[in-house]
């Protein structure tokens, strides 16, 4: 049990809890003043670098071929400034 | 990639490629169906941000929360696999199947105080897109459970590990897909103001 807690996958556990339940708090207008519209950009930022910690840490493309990497590298680029920009332009 | 030249720059295509092809496949459908999503709620704001209020942001942590453990079993489970602890492994599987339950569970109970406040598939856009992503999402978790238990019962008795090791990393893969894609869904569905 030791071995399994004491392992890299347990703090990328924890960051990713942390991660959300800071998206959560922003989620309920945590920060930003009354600026509702920077919380959400935050909001979706922290999904886009929860998402990345997955695909880098538990789906192992930290060491996989480049090419399979920069496939999802590049959907959460493009998926990411999509979003922002869509959400930015109806807000 | 040859795999020799793989293992000399230390690189690792976990699974098979074609695995990765549809995995790709199905991201690239999920990031349009958001991409949607976000499009019709700029068209029309109040409505999107009303009906978003009637959402239990909490009950989406909780779901967030179950599948961020179960993609923690599932990666330690490959690295049983690896250790030849065929036992071990499909403990960590099976604790990830039952995160997934626990995810049904709470949509369970998440759809039964959406209907029985009235707000269904037919209410407004925002309810179309809820349940059809929230729905299309299900699905996969389901397919992914059930992926888990065919690997539970494939290494029921398995003595050479490294024969399981492909099949293992291919639904470990999916899987962790289906976190990734659930991630952005609570951030855009649940959270977005």
């Amino acid at each position: 049990m030791r071995q399994l807690l004491l392992h890299r996958a347990t703090a990328v556990w924890l960051l990713l809890v942390g991660a959300t339940g800071l998206s959560w708090e922003f989620g309920h207008g945590f920060g930003f003043g009354s600026d509702y519209r920077l919380a959400t950009l935050a909001v979706i930022v922290i999904a886009l670098v929860k998402l990345r910690v997955v695909y880098l840490e538990f789906m192992e493309l930290r060491h996989a071929p480049a090419a399979l990497r920069w496939c999802f590298e590049g959907w959460s680029v493009v998926v990411g400034a999509s979003l922002l920009l869509l959400y930015w332009s109806g807000s | 990639m040859s795999n020799v030249a793989a293992a000399r720059s230390g690189e690792h295509l976990p699974g098979e490629a074609g695995v990765w092809v549809f995995i790709l496949g199905d991201m690239v459908v999920f990031a349009l169906l958001f991409g949607v999503f976000v499009y019709y709620r700029a068209a029309d704001v109040p409505l999107f941000a009303s009906a978003q209020l009637s959402l239990n942001q909490s009950l989406g942590a909780l779901n967030t929360l179950l599948l961020l453990t179960s993609s923690w079993f599932v990666v330690h489970g490959v690295e049983a696999v690896r250790a030849q602890r065929a036992t071990l492994a499909r403990g960590l599987l099976a604790a990830a199947f039952g995160c997934g339950v626990g995810f049904m569970v709470v949509k369970y109970f998440e759809y039964g105080e959406k209907l029985r406040a009235g707000h269904t598939i037919t209410s407004n856009d925002f309810f179309m897109y809820y349940y059809l992503l929230t729905g299309i999402h299900l699905l996969h978790v389901t397919i992914g459970m059930a992926v888990l238990a065919y690997l539970w019962q494939r290494l029921r008795g398995a003595i050479d590990m490294d024969a399981q090791l492909s099949a293992v990393e291919c639904g470990a893969s999916f899987w962790h897909m289906v976190d990734i894609l659930w991630i952005l869904l609570f951030a855009l569905v649940y959270l977005m103001r």
